[in-house]
């Protein structure tokens, strides 16, 4: 089959993928975790617990708050000790319930044995309450609630859902191994999701150079109708979502408009797994897979994570030369969150951790624009981002307005392939935060 | 407590001098080829260009507290452009001048590297032919591989030939000369194959996109061939016109050049097209027989109005 990519923009980048050989290991069980309530986008959980409860793993811990909002349940058993704000290590002051472990007890309805489950219950309500209850929400970043990209709003329909399985970021590998590793999981997953969204037509997504997860995934998807295996070609950032859309279908999500507007739904394969956990095994979200990688000398590794294990913990377990560490990152090299402290606890949405050595951590310094044109180039949404920068700088709102800011996807291409290392992307930032100001002003 | 950054968190190998390194590689064959055509006296020339436009960049750079611009090789390629489009009997005093317009007129008085609006290697070159004519079109037969050679036996170039022929003339091109570049001419336009390879290396290392040499090259072809084909005048010959003159040198280096062209696909491809109308309108109707200078420095000053109405096509705003 032809290997599929999108129109615009789009740079190489060295892979650095150490990891994807590496099997997924289930992590030692911290003493602690940290859980934060507000894990998506949307409304922050409301806390059904207080401190001094027991729990065990799978134990409601908040309720989802209103209709943008997910559930969150506890990762461990054992007892809740406080509710408290911890720095999240990202700037931010975050409600988090910390429980002390005792044991390793789950929820008695989780069915935690190895044995796959293909019978799908035909009752579309029934599925869409158990992703609900399990408090699944988008695993590649994003973090927004997957029942309501599931519920199709009025007067719109889906024709295409596309499982995202391009992990365009360097050194990430986690979903690669789900998909080698889960595959028969992530492909049961597709189909509840193609009956939620009464569509007959999944197509998981593949980087092409993940031969063995393509050949892996050929070879179920034909005991299966309605789930498809499409290759698309390694460039960055294929995996973003108007990207992928781009690439699959060939239509283009209108700025400001969601994928749904253009008959597309689209879902990361974590969270088609956690899926597939919810709704045949009663399992909430409560642990996931993650790489932890980067450029220093140790071994990189994927690991199965209860969510709330604090990174320092993590780091350790890895027998990292900490001394050696210049950055940490939450996510990979183009679109992570360098973090200041390493109390900050694993959420749902952190697809890996990567590390990088005191020399690699350095901005570069900053030379004057050569008008290259490099950065127009690799936009791949079509921006200009050295005229972005001029009206940013101006800070000429109006002008940022014409020059489509606000469809900045922010993939950092632009900054990457500035010869003169211009932080173009920054001023993506800023401009987008100036108009979001003044659009709320008015 | 670890460094705090934003995304991303790397960042390409690429950098103005890489870029500038990668250009000078490019020009190497064209560089040789001159000195092979016209030994010493070229050497000279070329290292009189560099020096000074390295020296000028160097001062008025930091006179006018930008830091120290000459190291990132921008000011080398100047030079070496500059000299490559002189002949190589030129005067070294007067290439002092042409490099001074190039880096201090044109490039810093406008702000340094990347706020030039016109090229500043053809400024200098425009600047000398218009103040220097004579010595200007002193063009010398090469004389191959005599490196110490300094019997200066001047030649038409190939151009002026085909200006002034008239019917009666019996027309004999030498391509193979034409193309080799064993013909008189500024240093480092006469040899075609020289440039095209440092097109090929330009291509290959993603330097430059494809579109301005070859819309460029194609648009003034087209013309070229229309008129010779209504006329039937051998004053038109393709072939001819495609290697001699700047036209080569210009479509590849010159009007290639980062800060004065377009920045979108489409607005290059207009800037190119552009430049060869007129290189075509100045070497059919003008007064000169060579046009390339005039047609690329014209062209630059459209580029910020090329710049202005040629938005990229944004994602998502097509209309159904």
């Amino acid at each position: 089959m032809k290997t599929k990519t999108f129109a615009l923009g789009g740079i190489h980048l060295n892979k650095h993928k150490i990891s994807a050989r590496i099997g997924i290991e289930e992590l030692d069980l911290p003493d602690v975790v940290y859980i934060p309530v507000k894990q998506h986008i949307g409304a922050p959980a409301k806390i059904v617990v207080k401190s001094g409860d027991k729990v065990k793993v799978g134990t409601l811990l908040a309720e989802a708050d209103g209709k943008v909002s997910a559930r969150v349940v506890s990762s461990i058993s054992g007892e809740v000790c406080k509710i408290e704000e911890i720095n999240n290590g990202q700037g931010y002051l975050e409600t988090v319930i910390t429980i002390k472990r005792e044991g390793d007890e789950f929820e008695d309805n989780m069915d935690m044995s190895d044995k796959i489950i293909s019978e799908i219950s035909d009752n579309r309500d029934e599925l869409l309450e158990a992703i609900k209850n399990a408090g699944i929400v988008g695993m590649g970043g994003a973090g927004f609630p997957t029942p309501i990209k599931s519920e199709i709003p009025e007067g719109k329909k889906a024709d295409t859902l596309i499982i995202n399985g391009i992990e365009c970021e360097p050194y990430l590998t986690a979903d690669c191994r789900l998909m080698e590793e889960k595959s028969e999981q992530i492909v049961i997953g597709a189909r509840i999701l193609n009956k939620i969204l009464g569509i007959q037509n999944a197509i998981i997504a593949i980087d092409e150079n993940k031969r063995r997860s393509i050949a892996r995934l050929r070879h179920i998807t034909k005991e299966y109708v309605g789930v498809n295996v499409q290759p698309c070609k390694s460039i960055y950032p294929q995996g973003g979502e108007k990207q992928l859309i781009n690439a699959i279908t060939g239509r283009e999500v209108p700025s400001g408009k969601l994928p749904i507007d253009v008959n597309c739904v689209v879902q990361n394969v974590a969270t088609v797994y956690a899926v597939y956990e919810a709704v045949q095994k009663h399992i909430p979200l409560f642990r996931r897979v993650l790489t932890v990688s980067g450029n220093i000398d140790w071994n990189p590794c994927n690991y199965l994570v209860r969510i709330g294990t604090p990174i320092s913990f993590i780091l350790e377990k890895n027998k990292i030369q900490m001394d050696k560490v210049g950055k940490v990152l939450i996510g990979g090299p183009m679109m992570g969150q360098a973090i200041s402290s390493l109390d900050a606890p694993v959420t749902k949405t952190t697809s890996g951790i990567t590390v990088f050595s005191e020399q690699t951590s350095r901005k570069p310094e900053t030379t004057a624009c050569i008008r290259c044109g490099k950065c127009v180039d690799s936009c791949p949404m079509g921006l200009m981002p050295l005229n972005i920068r001029q009206a940013v700088e101006n800070n000429d709102l109006n002008e940022m307005k014409k020059l489509h800011i606000q469809d900045c996807i922010l993939c950092g291409c632009c900054s990457y392939i500035c010869p003169a290392k211009i932080p173009l992307l920054d001023y993506c930032k800023i401009g987008k935060y100036e108009l979001t100001k003044q659009s709320k002003k008015a | 407590m670890y460094k705090i950054s934003t995304s991303p968190h790397i960042n390409s190998k690429e950098t103005t001098h890489k870029i500038m390194r990668d250009v000078i590689v490019a020009l190497s064959p064209a560089i040789m080829a001159a000195l092979i055509m016209f030994g010493f006296k070229a050497l000279l020339v070329l290292v009189t260009s560099v020096c000074a436009c390295l020296i000028f960049e160097y001062f008025m750079s930091k006179s006018l507290g930008l830091g120290n611009t000459a190291s990132d090789l921008s000011a080398v390629v100047t030079g070496i452009l500059l000299a490559l489009n002189l002949p190589a009997t030129m005067p070294l005093w007067m290439v002092i001048i042409g490099a001074f317009m190039a880096i201090g007129v044109a490039k810093m008085a406008f702000g340094g590297i990347g706020k030039n609006i016109f090229n500043p290697a053809l400024v200098g070159r425009v600047f000398l032919f218009i103040s220097f004519p004579v010595q200007m079109t002193t063009w010398v037969k090469p004389h191959v591989l005599d490196f110490f050679n300094v019997d200066a036996t001047t030649s038409a170039t190939p151009l002026n030939v085909l200006k002034h022929i008239t019917e009666n003339d019996i027309f004999s091109p030498e391509y193979m000369n034409l193309f080799l570049g064993n013909i008189g001419g500024s240093m480092g336009e006469t040899s075609a194959l020289a440039i095209l390879l440092g097109l090929f290396w330009l291509l290959k290392e993603k330097i430059i996109s494809w579109h301005i040499p070859v819309y460029y090259i194609g648009s003034f072809l087209l013309c070229m061939l229309i008129t010779q084909l209504i006329t039937g005048n051998v004053r038109f010959d393709v072939l001819s016109h495609l290697l001699s003159g700047g036209l080569l040198l210009g479509a590849v280096f010159m009007a290639t050049d980062y800060t004065t062209s377009p920045m979108t696909k489409n607005g290059k491809i207009i800037f190119a097209i552009g430049c060869g109308i007129l290189t075509y309108v100045i070497r059919v109707f003008g007064a000169y027989p060579e046009g390339v200078s005039f047609a690329i420095l014209i062209m630059n000053a459209f580029v910020p109005l090329i710049d202005k109405y040629n938005i990229q096509y944004v994602y998502g705003t097509r209309r159904k």
